[in-house]
């Protein structure tokens, strides 16, 4: 997995509320046995027509945002389905970090095992960096997980909590099964006791 | 030793490894597998050289992709994409040595109903799956949640997954429920009370006589919705209802083994006085036949209610429930019956299981459904499909107009050909309601087998208890 430690990129605004991940990948791209390619789709029925034009008016469509690496959403960003799918999709279009006042749980954890940084914050932060990403490309936000912080792009600073497990396997790019294995004998002995004690698992 | 919810006192019993921060290494029972978030997973394993580490802890079944249509039988799947995932699955299954039903199976169907049939799943297990749905085995006063496939995959190796504990949510519901309210009902007007997001960072227990009362059946519809309203895991506390209906299943423990696992079950509930987070309380009694009207599970009112005016919402909710109106094509004050369909589907891991297709098959006695209506059962396995055929449901809904099909997800997702063609609307037994879910621009409003079954019948959406 790619490091991740600090973004300075374009903010898109996604006011929505409750973006669930079949508006993130629509269930066609789910019959894919690879991880790649899915960036071209993310977004898919809101970004394109029936006939694959693009719809003007989306904001990944619009020439200022077409290089964003951050997002601003609203509310409870990718509820829904558990598809791993969406942040393989938002990381293959370049999202590198999603800013919001809540994510779903299995969302979240599926993005930081994809190199993607989702940000919580409180609703009055969210609505100053949600204005901030209104500006378009000329207003560059900067996402530093060492420090832990937000920049909008007149300098104001927004402090985010993480879990420091999860920070350090971000930063560091490591695999989650790799650091398990080293625990490989703890799971030998739960699996020794659990073998004797519900004998009918 | 201080009181413990259920849930706190599965988590204790499946902590391998606890790091200083608290980060845990949770031991997985039963790893659920299907076609549409595993492959990535093998094939993980396969480059890095690894290999499952409990092959007997494993079940895989095809279920999203499959094609519900008798010609099935075939067994070629139509569809390039969808014949190369439920073929990989074939082959990993059968590579890495793990229990596998094929579509050629009688005992195939969608993964959350066959697991507890089959009596994979039991009281005190873990059980995870690629999909955000296996809260359903949460029935059984199981942990179970789902997983998405990086974290398939680090089942698959180490039979852990990485976790740290959710705090503790009690939903209890009062008293008994009225006529014509079922599980689904109980289970979306939760969501309605606390929002899509209000069970986030949480495992619900869900308790109280109205949830006692409800069968095994029931009880697995309202923690298969515990997702739609953002918590991980729903749970109900064992009881003789849950034994019963785990008592001979193949995979269940059987004579001594037996005894030994219910002593233990017998310990899987909330000590007195534990502490919960977050406590809800409904009363069974206010519970009414409930329909989405929106893009959001928790867009949901009686079917006695109007469409809402998005100005009545606060925040962002706003522009969401304009944009779902806009979608639903519906306008604020008209009334919730008076909205006409064109498609019915009953079926998923919400509402296809047997007591789903009696209830609907049971208003359904007798009658037709409305001209140039379409409407389908899909069984959520090849063993429901087999038993409704036994008790005469299937000749039911042949004759009133049904299409009988195979077990499988369908058109809850519509990945394999039941879909909802643009400006469709489909009165749905399944569990989301999302822009594009059951086909592009297709309009879905949720509601309960028998308020499925009542919509079919007058081509709108109707309140189940003027038929009852």
């Amino acid at each position: 997995m790619e490091k991740f430690t600090k973004v300075t990129g374009i903010a898109a605004p996604m006011p929505l509320v409750n973006i669930d991940t079949d508006m993130i990948i629509p269930k066609v791209f789910l019959k894919t046995i690879k991880r790649s390619g899915l960036g071209v789709n993310l977004f898919d029925e809101m970004r394109y027509d029936r006939q694959g034009n693009e719809i003007a008016d989306f904001v990944l469509n619009k020439p200022q945002y077409r290089a964003a690496e951050i997002l601003v959403a609203g509310d409870n960003f990718g509820c829904g389905s558990s598809r791993e799918h969406a942040p393989w999709a938002l990381a293959d279009f370049g999202i590198k970090a999603i800013v919001s006042t809540s994510f779903a749980d299995i969302f979240y954890n599926n993005s930081f095992k994809n190199g993607i940084l989702p940000i919580v914050l409180p609703q009055e932060a969210v609505d100053v960096l949600m204005k901030d990403a209104e500006k378009g490309s000329n207003a560059r936000m900067e996402v530093d997980l060492e420090a832990q912080t937000v920049t909008s792009s007149d300098g104001e600073v927004f402090n985010f909590e993480v879990d420091p497990f999860k920070k350090h396997c971000l930063m560091n790019g490591l695999d989650d099964i790799g650091l398990t294995m080293e625990n490989v004998s703890a799971i030998d002995s739960y699996e020794a006791t659990a073998k004797a004690q519900f004998p009918w698992i | 030793m201080s009181p413990k919810t259920l849930y706190d006192k599965i988590w204790d019993a499946h902590v391998a490894h606890e790091s200083e921060d608290g980060t845990c290494l949770l031991y997985i029972d039963r790893h659920l597998v299907h076609e549409v978030t595993s492959p990535q997973a093998f094939e993980g394993l396969r480059m890095a050289g690894r290999k499952v580490r409990a092959p007997e802890k494993t079940i895989a079944v095809p279920d999203h992709n499959v094609p519900t249509t008798l010609d099935r039988v075939s067994g070629v799947i139509a569809n390039e994409e969808s014949r190369i995932q439920v073929d990989a699955l074939d082959k990993n299954a059968k590579d890495f040595g793990i229990h596998y039903y094929p579509v050629s199976d009688v005992r195939q169907g969608i993964v959350h109903i066959v697991g507890p049939e089959q009596g994979w799943t039991l009281p005190g297990m873990t059980v995870v799956c690629g999909d955000s749905h296996t809260a359903t085995h949460g029935a059984f006063g199981a942990l179970a949640h789902g997983i998405g496939t990086s974290e398939v995959e680090h089942v698959l190796a180490t039979q852990t997954l990485i976790q740290k504990k959710s705090k503790n949510m009690k939903v209890e519901i009062t008293g008994k429920l009225r006529p014509g309210v079922t599980a689904k009902d109980i289970t979306l007007s939760v969501i309605g009370a606390t929002g899509t997001a209000g069970g986030t960072g949480y495992v619900i227990e869900y308790c109280g006589e109205a949830i006692r009362d409800l069968s095994m059946e029931g009880r697995m519809t309202v923690c298969n919705m515990a997702i739609e309203g953002g918590a991980r895991a729903g749970l109900i506390a064992p009881d003789e209802k849950t034994f019963e209906y785990c008592k001979g299943r193949p995979h269940a423990p059987k004579g001594a083994a037996w005894e030994a696992a219910l002593a233990y079950w017998k310990t899987l509930f909330t000590d007195e006085g534990a502490h919960f987070d977050k406590v809800i309380t409904l009363k069974g009694e206010d519970i009414a036949p409930v329909v989405t009207w929106g893009t959001s599970p928790e867009d949901v009112l009686p079917i006695t209610a109007t469409v809402p005016a998005p100005e009545s919402f606060k925040g962002g909710k706003v522009e969401a429930a304009k944009r779902a109106l806009d979608y639903m094509g519906l306008t604020a004050g008209q009334k919730l019956t008076d909205i006409q369909i064109d498609t019915v589907f009953i079926g998923s891991c919400t509402n296809g299981r047997i007591e789903d297709l009696r209830a609907a098959a049971e208003i359904l006695k007798g009658k037709k459904i409305k001209d140039g209506m379409r409407a389908m059962v899909v069984p959520g396995s090849g063993l429901v499909r087999a038993q409704a055929e036994e008790e005469g449901l299937a000749d039911i809904f042949k004759e009133a107009g049904f299409e009988w099909r195979l077990a499988g997800c369908s058109m809850c997702l519509a990945m394999n050909p039941d879909q909802l063609a643009e400006g469709e609307r489909c009165a749905s037994t399944s569990n989301r309601n999302f822009e594009g879910r059951q086909g592009y621009k297709g309009r879905t409003h949720l509601v309960s087998p028998a308020m499925a079954a009542a919509a079919a019948i007058t081509g709108h959406l109707t309140d189940v208890r003027e038929m009852m």
